[in-house]
C-alpha cells in the first residue's frame, strides 16, 4: 500500500479542448426554462434532483443547528418547548425523506446509472420526470404543514400521539405519502433499466457495484414503501374520517402501528445506505488503482443486505413488543452484520493491495469507511436485547443512527458529488480546499455526535427540551462541533460553487476509472454517448494511465489489444 | 461473451425492426420497450400488492383477535350485492383478457366494443358499490365514534373495528377501479384513432394487467368480508 | 439470467384463445358459485381457510391465463409469488406478535 496526496503537480499544462467536436452537451442542448420543466433527459432530471435536495439538506439543517442551539442549556435558550418539538420533528422529516432517501438513488443515480449501464436513458422517462414532480409535491406538503400548525410527532408519527395532536398531521403524512410514490418510481424505473436496457456486452456481473447497489435498493423501494403508504393512508383516514384502526380510543391498535412504520422504515434505512456503500466501492477502487477486492462476494453482499433488511423491523419495537418476536427479531438482527462486514473487509483489502490517492472523494470515502464502522458496531449495542432496554430512547440511539445515517449515507453522497461533480458540470474544483472541506467535516462530526454515545449512556433520553445539569457538559460540546462541522460544509459548498465558475474545463476521465460514464464527454451530450462505450471488466483501473500533459487518463496501449481479445472470444 | 464493439447504441429509428411511430428514441427494438414495459407494469403490481397487502394484515389482526365480531358484522353486508359485484368483476376481467386478443390480432371493432363493455362493467360495480356504501353510511357504520368509547373496553362494541377495515379495504378498491375507468378510457380513445396494431399494442397489454390485479383483490375481498360468518 | 431476457419473447406473445378466455370465465363463476355454498357451511375454524383456497384457485386462473404468467417470462411470475410471500411474512410476524401479546393485554387493568 502505497499512499500518494495529488498536488498542484496534477494541474495539467494545457487546458482539455471541447470533446464534443460542436454538437452541445446537456446542459447547452437546448436553452430557456421550459427546456428544463419538460426535460425526460435523466442527466437534467438528476441536476433537478440534486439541487432539490441539497435545498431540503441545506433547511434540514439549519433546524439541525437550532435544535443544537437550544440544547445548549437547560431550559429556554432561544425557543419554546413547542417549537422545539417542531423543530426536531421537521429535522428528522426534511432529512430522512426529503434529503437522504432521495440524495442518491434520486440525484446522483438518476445521472450516472443509464451511462455506467452503457444505455441512453432509463427504461420510461416520463415516469422518471413524474417522479421528480411527485418529489416537488411531497416537498410543498411536507414544509407546508410548517406553515400551518406545524409538526410535533416526530417523524415516526406515532399513534395514539399523531392521531391526537393538533398540528398539521394530514398535510404533512400526505406529504410523505406523495415522496413514496417518487421513490417507488424511480425505483421501478432502475429494475425496468437493469434488466431490460444493458447493452451487448453488459452482462450482470460486469455491472460496477454501484448499479448492484441501486438494483438492492430499488427492490426494497418498490416492496416496502407501498406498506409505508398505506399505514400514511390509514392514518389520515384515521384522522379525516375516524375509523379506528390504530388508535385505541377507536378501538384500533397502536402496536400495529409500529409494525407497519417500521416494517418499511428499517428497509428504509437500507434505501438510505446501500447506495452508499456501492458508491464507496467505485471510490475504493478508482483511487488505490486496483479492482475491487472479492467483487462477486460485494455483489451478493448488496442482495443479501436488501433482503436481511426485511427481517429485522422488530428490532425498532423491543420495548413494545412481545418477549418472544424481540427474542427472534434481535437475532435476525446481528446477521446483518454478516453482509455489511464482508464489505468492509473487501474495501479494506482492496486499500492493503493499492497505491492510495487521496483525493476529496477518497478522503470522503475513509471517513465513511471509519464512522460507518463505527455506527455499525454501536448498533450491535442497540441490537443486543438487555443493552437495548438500557440505551433505548437515549442519545445513545441519535449518535448511532447519525453515525450510520449522516456519517455513512452524507459522506458517502459528498464524495460521490465530488467524484462526479467533473462529469456533472464539465469543471475540476480545488483539490485543497475539498480535502480541507472534508477534514473539518469530519472532526467536526466526531466532536458533534461521540459525546451523544456518552450522553445515551448516562440516560440523557432523546427528543428532550430540557436536562438535568450534568448533562450541559457535553451537550455544549456536541452543539459546539455542529457549528463547526456547519462551516465545513460551507466550505465544501463555496468549493463547488467556485469551480462551477473559475474551475478549469474537466477532461473526460480525471480519475482514471474504468466504469462506462467515464467513456463521454465531461459534460456529457444529450445521448450519453457520441460513440459506443467499450464494455470492459467494470474495475479495469489498471488498463488506463495518466496523459500528464492533459490531466486525462486514456487506455493504454497495451491494453486495448487484451480487451478487444476478450470481446472477440464467444 | 461478445462485447459493445459492433452493437450500435444508435440505431437509427426503424432501421433495426419494423417502425413504430410510438417507439421511443432511447430504446433499439419495439421488443425492448414492450419488455420494459411489461416489466415495469409488474414491478408496479408488486406494490399494489404490498399497498393492499398491509390491509390485510390489518384484517388478520383484528379478526384474530375479535373474531366472533367479525362473524356477526359480516353478516351484516349484503351478500347478494357482494355476489352480484365479484361476477360484474369477472365479467370485465375476460372482457378485459379479449380486449388485448383483439388488439394482438388487429381487430379494431372487437378492440373497441370490448374496451367499452368493460368501462362499463366497472361503472355497474362502482354503482352497486355506492348502494352498499349508502346503506352503510345511513346506518352509520362510517363513523365509530357511533360505538361508544374505546377506552371503556365494556361498552365499546367492536363491529366498529370490522367497518373499518371494511371501508378501509373497499374504499381503496374503489379508488383502484375509478383509476382504472380512467386508464381504460384513455385505451378506448386511442384504439378509437387507430393507434394500436398487432406490432404495437403494449398498453392495452399493461393496462389489462391492472385491470386482471384489481380484479384478483376483489376475489380476495369478496369471501373474507361477505363470507366469514 | 441472460442478458437479454427479452430476445426470447420476440414476436412470442401469448394470444389467448377464444374458448380459453371463456372457459376460464365460467370456471370462475363456478368457483364463486361454490365459494358462496361453501359459507353456508360451518367448518368451525377452517372456514377462512376453505374460502381462501377456493380465491387462491380463482387467483391462480387469473394470473396464469388472463395475466398470461403461464407463457410469459419467468421473472414476472416469479415476482408476483415473491411480492406474496412478502406479504405472508409481514402478516405472520405482526399476528404471531399481537398474539404473543394477547394475554398481557387482557390481564391489564382497565
Amino acid at each position: 500500500m502505497s499512499v500518494t496526496i495529488p498536488s498542484s503537480t496534477r494541474i495539467p499544462d494545457r487546458v482539455w479542448p471541447d470533446q464534443n467536436q460542436g454538437a452541445p452537451d446537456y446542459l447547452r442542448n437546448s436553452r430557456g426554462i421550459m427546456s428544463w420543466i419538460y426535460t425526460l433527459d435523466h442527466k437534467r432530471i438528476g441536476v433537478m434532483y440534486l439541487c432539490g435536495i441539497l435545498a431540503s439538506f441545506l433547511l434540514g439543517g439549519i433546524m439541525a443547528i437550532l435544535v443544537r442551539t437550544e440544547l445548549l442549556t437547560p431550559g429556554p435558550t432561544v425557543m419554546t418547548a413547542d417549537t422545539y418539538n417542531h423543530m426536531f420533528t421537521l429535522h428528522g422529516a426534511i432529512m430522512t425523506f426529503l434529503f437522504i432517501i432521495p440524495s442518491i438513488p434520486a440525484a446522483l443515480g438518476n445521472f450516472i446509472l443509464p451511462m455506467m449501464l452503457g444505455a441512453k436513458d432509463v427504461a420510461f422517462p416520463r415516469m422518471n420526470l413524474a417522479s421528480w414532480y411527485l418529489w416537488v409535491f411531497g416537498a410543498v406538503f411536507l414544509i407546508g404543514s410548517m406553515a400551518l400548525n406545524g409538526l410535533d410527532t416526530g417523524w415516526t408519527f406515532y399513534t395514539p400521539y399523531s392521531t391526537t395532536t393538533n398540528s398539521s398531521v394530514i398535510a404533512a403524512t400526505l406529504g410523505v405519502f406523495i415522496l413514496g410514490f417518487s421513490s417507488i418510481f424511480t425505483g421501478i424505473n432502475f429494475i425496468a433499466t437493469v434488466h431490460t436496457m444493458r447493452p451487448k456486452g453488459m452482462t450482470w456481473f460486469r455491472m460496477p457495484l454501484f448499479l448492484w447497489s441501486l438494483y438492492s435498493t430499488a427492490i426494497i423501494q418498490v416492496l416496502a414503501t407501498p406498506v409505508l403508504g398505506i399505514t400514511l393512508l390509514l392514518l389520515i383516514a384515521e384522522r379525516a374520517l375516524g375509523i379506528g384502526v390504530f388508535d385505541p380510543e377507536l378501538g384500533g391498535d397502536p402496536v400495529l402501528y409500529q409494525h407497519f412504520f417500521w416494517f418499511y422504515s428499517h428497509p428504509a434505512v437500507y434505501i438510505m445506505i446501500l447506495p452508499a456503500m456501492g458508491l464507496i466501492s467505485e471510490l475504493i477502487s478508482t483511487f488505490s488503482r486496483t479492482p475491487i477486492f472479492g467483487y462477486r462476494f460485494m455483489c451478493y453482499s448488496a442482495v443479501a443486505i436488501a433482503f436481511l433488511g426485511f427481517l429485522v423491523w422488530g428490532h425498532h419495537m423491543f420495548t413494545s413488543e412481545s418477549p418472544m418476536a424481540a427474542v427472534i427479531f434481535s437475532a435476525l438482527t446481528f446477521s446483518v452484520s454478516i453482509p455489511s462486514g464482508i464489505k468492509i473487509f473487501n474495501w479494506l483489502a482492496t486499500l492493503y493491495r493499492g497505491s492510495i490517492s487521496l483525493t476529496t472523494p477518497m478522503c470522503f470515502a475513509l471517513s465513511f469507511m471509519l464512522l460507518f464502522t463505527i455506527g455499525g458496531l454501536t448498533g450491535l449495542f442497540l441490537g443486543a436485547l438487555a443493552t437495548d432496554i438500557h440505551l433505548h430512547d437515549t442519545y445513545f440511539v441519535v449518535a448511532h443512527f447519525h453515525y450510520v445515517m449522516m456519517g455513512g449515507t452524507l459522506m458517502a453522497f459528498l464524495g460521490g458529488l465530488f467524484y462526479w461533480w467533473p462529469k456533472l458540470f464539465g469543471k475540476m474544483y480545488s483539490e485543497f480546499w475539498g480535502r480541507i472541506s472534508c477534514f473539518i467535516i469530519f472532526v467536526g462530526f466526531n466532536w458533534t455526535f461521540f459525546p451523544q454515545f456518552l450522553l445515551g449512556y448516562q440516560g440523557m433520553p432523546r427528543r428532550y427540551f430540557n436536562y438535568e445539569e450534568k448533562y450541559q457538559f457535553l451537550h455544549v460540546t456536541s452543539s459546539t462541533g455542529a457549528f463547526f462541522m456547519g462551516i465545513g460544509l460551507f466550505i465544501s459548498a463555496g468549493v463547488l460553487i467556485h469551480s462551477l465558475l473559475k474551475g478549469r474545463r474537466a477532461p473526460d476521465n480525471p480519475w482514471g476509472a474504468a466504469t462506462l460514464e467515464w467513456q463521454t464527454s465531461s459534460p456529457p451530450p444529450l445521448h450519453n454517448f457520441t460513440d459506443d462505450p467499450i464494455v470492459t471488466e467494470p474495475y479495469a483501473v489498471a488498463e488506463f494511465e495518466l496523459e500528464p500533459d492533459t490531466g486525462n487518463y486514456i487506455r493504454t496501449e497495451e491494453a486495448q489489444p487484451r480487451n478487444q481479445l476478450v470481446e472477440t472470444s464467444p | 461473451m461478445i462485447a459493445g464493439a459492433e452493437h450500435s447504441t444508435h440505431a437509427v429509428a426503424g432501421s433495426s425492426t419494423h417502425a413504430s411511430p410510438f417507439r421511443a428514441h432511447h430504446f433499439e427494438t419495439a421488443e425492448q420497450q414492450s419488455a420494459a414495459a411489461r416489466l415495469g407494469m409488474w414491478l408496479f403490481l408488486v406494490t399494489e400488492i404490498l399497498f393492499f397487502g398491509g390491509l390485510f394484515v390489518a384484517y388478520a389482526v383484528f379478526r384474530t383477535l375479535h373474531p366472533d365480531v367479525f362473524v356477526n358484522s359480516a353478516a351484516l353486508l349484503d351478500t347478494t350485492l357482494g355476489g352480484i359485484n365479484t361476477v360484474v368483476l369477472l365479467f370485465s376481467s375476460l372482457t378485459m383478457a379479449w380486449a388485448v386478443r383483439c388488439s394482438q390480432l388487429g381487430q379494431q371493432r372487437g378492440l373497441v366494443l370490448c374496451l367499452s363493455l368493460t368501462i362499463a362493467a366497472a361503472t355497474l360495480f362502482l354503482c352497486v358499490k355506492g348502494i352498499e356504501y349508502y346503506h352503510k353510511i345511513e346506518e352509520g357504520h362510517l363513523w365509530v365514534s357511533q360505538y361508544g368509547d374505546a377506552t371503556d373496553l365494556g361498552t365499546f362494541n367492536r363491529e366498529g373495528t370490522f367497518f373499518s377495515v371494511y371501508f378501509a379495504m373497499t374504499g381503496l378498491h374503489a379508488i383502484h377501479i375509478i383509476a382504472g375507468i380512467g386508464a381504460i378510457t384513455w385505451l378506448l380513445v386511442r384504439s378509437l384513432r387507430g393507434h394500436f396494431s398487432p406490432q404495437y399494442y403494449t398498453p392495452v397489454d399493461v393496462v389489462g394487467l391492472y385491470w386482471h390485479l384489481v380484479d384478483l383483490v376483489w376475489i380476495f375481498l369478496f369471501p373474507l368480508l361477505y363470507l366469514v360468518g | 439470467m441472460s442478458a437479454r431476457p427479452q430476445a426470447r419473447q420476440a414476436h412470442g406473445h401469448h394470444v389467448s384463445s377464444v374458448s380459453q378466455l371463456i372457459g376460464i370465465f365460467v370456471a370462475l363463476l363456478v368457483l364463486t358459485g361454490i365459494t358462496i355454498a361453501a359459507s353456508r357451511f360451518d367448518f368451525g375454524e377452517f372456514d377462512v381457510w376453505v374460502a381462501l383456497g377456493i380465491a387462491g384457485v380463482k387467483a391462480f386462473l387469473v394470473a396464469a391465463y388472463y395475466m398470461h404468467l403461464r407463457y410469459d417470462h419467468p421473472l414476472h411470475p416469479a415476482l408476483l409469488v415473491f411480492s406474496v410471500l412478502i406479504v405472508v411474512l409481514f402478516l405472520g410476524v405482526s399476528l404471531s406478535d399481537v398474539l404473543q401479546l394477547l394475554p398481557e393485554v387482557e390481564a391489564a387493568p382497565n
